[in-house]
């Protein structure tokens, strides 16, 4: 199978991405919406994703996914009438499942940051993005995705070391 | 990582493997059925190895030997027909499977199954059309393929146009051997080639 095999790198084999990809955009999905919706979210990203496979850039693939991830999940908010909580009150995400379902109370505090802090952290801790990948997703630049994900971590040692 | 990443990355989502193979199997069927698969594969495990399968709408258009390494064979399948691939159970691959148990078990000597031939072209593809036409336990030499595929001095070719066979097995490029009678170099190894021919051999009616 040497003949003609091309040499510029096209969009990789879809099943080779989801078994790279797949677990850690569901991981982070679980934070996102819940366990209980989870499934049904991360069908709904990768079956999107599939439809614009043949165009989707190599080198990128595993931000763009989690960029879906995002956008079916606000879909998903919608769907359930799950709104972003006014200022200064706790917001919907992680649900109270996630945090009945994980044992580490730090899920608590995680509930309690800004939406941008806890989007970049759980980005960078569930769904394991560089600070580059997180920018991309969240649609700012490196060095905002750096200090969300370090102004989240930063708020979440002062609350663990209160308590 | 300190103490704080460790204990945000440490919650698993998953009962262990199983949880996430019957999220990654619902997943894939579903895509199937909405025909955004383009390319549907199996494993399947002989006695030579594990094989891979692939079908596409027009029929099985590869198979690849333990030899070669999946995440290769995909790669280029990926490139010149479709990435949108996919490790889903379709009837053409079920159909396969069972073929190629029964060619192994010595039950089988004749494959009945729709090959997609647009992994090879021109002369290429026309020795292999020659070769699927070499009866069960019976031999031809590249000389005489080359010949048969209508360019008999084409014999380096036809002998390369057998080495990339897409389709082994049952394109069945291990019953072509050398003119001197030797058998020849054959992608699954030599020792695979002696046994696929003995097997024949042994089973074929004198």
């Amino acid at each position: 199978m040497k003949e003609n095999e091309s040499k510029t790198p096209g969009p990789p084999p879809f099943e080779l991405a989801l078994e790279d990809h797949g677990p850690r955009v569901h991981s982070w999905l679980v934070t996102r919406v819940g366990p209980d919706r989870a499934d049904d979210v991360f069908q709904e990203t990768m079956l999107s994703a599939l439809k614009a496979w043949n165009r989707v850039e190599v080198g990128s693939v595993r931000a763009w996914l989690f960029a879906i991830a995002r956008n079916r999940a606000v879909d998903d908010d919608r769907r359930f009438g799950r709104r972003p909580a006014p200022e200064g009150e706790i917001d919907s995400w992680p649900s109270a499942e996630v945090t009945e379902r994980f044992e580490d109370p730090v899920w608590d505090r995680v509930r309690e940051l800004p939406d941008k802090q806890r989007t970049a952290v759980t980005l960078r801790f569930r769904g394991d993005l560089t600070h580059r990948e997180i920018g991309a997703v969240m649609e700012t630049s490196e060095a905002a995705a750096r200090r969300n994900v370090f102004e989240g971590l930063k708020r979440l040692r002062e609350r663990i070391d209160d308590e | 990582m300190n103490e704080l990443e460790e204990r945000l990355t440490a919650e698993e989502t998953f009962a262990g493997d199983a949880g996430w193979e019957v999220l990654r199997s619902g997943l894939l069927e579903r895509a199937d059925r909405e025909e955004l698969i383009d390319l549907a594969y199996e494993r399947h495990e002989t006695p030579f190895g594990r094989l891979l399968v692939v079908a596409g709408d027009g029929g099985i258009v590869r198979i690849a030997l333990d030899a070669e390494r999946e995440e290769e064979v995909l790669d280029v399948l990926a490139s010149r027909i479709s990435p949108r691939i996919g490790l889903v159970g379709r009837d053409s691959l079920a159909a396969a499977r069972h073929q190629l148990d029964r060619y192994f078990e010595g039950e089988l000597t004749e494959f009945d199954l729709t090959l997609d031939w647009r992994l090879s072209r021109g002369f290429r593809r026309q020795v292999l059309h020659e070769t699927a036409a070499i009866p069960y336990g019976s031999t031809a030499s590249y000389a005489q393929m080359a010949a048969r595929a209508g360019s008999p001095r084409a014999v380096r070719a036809a002998g390369s146009a057998l080495a990339t066979n897409p389709l082994p097995i049952v394109v069945p490029c291990h019953r072509v051997l050398r003119s001197d009678g030797r058998v020849g170099a054959y992608l699954g190894g030599t020792s695979m080639k002696e046994a696929l021919l003995a097997m024949e051999r042994d089973r074929s009616p004198v």
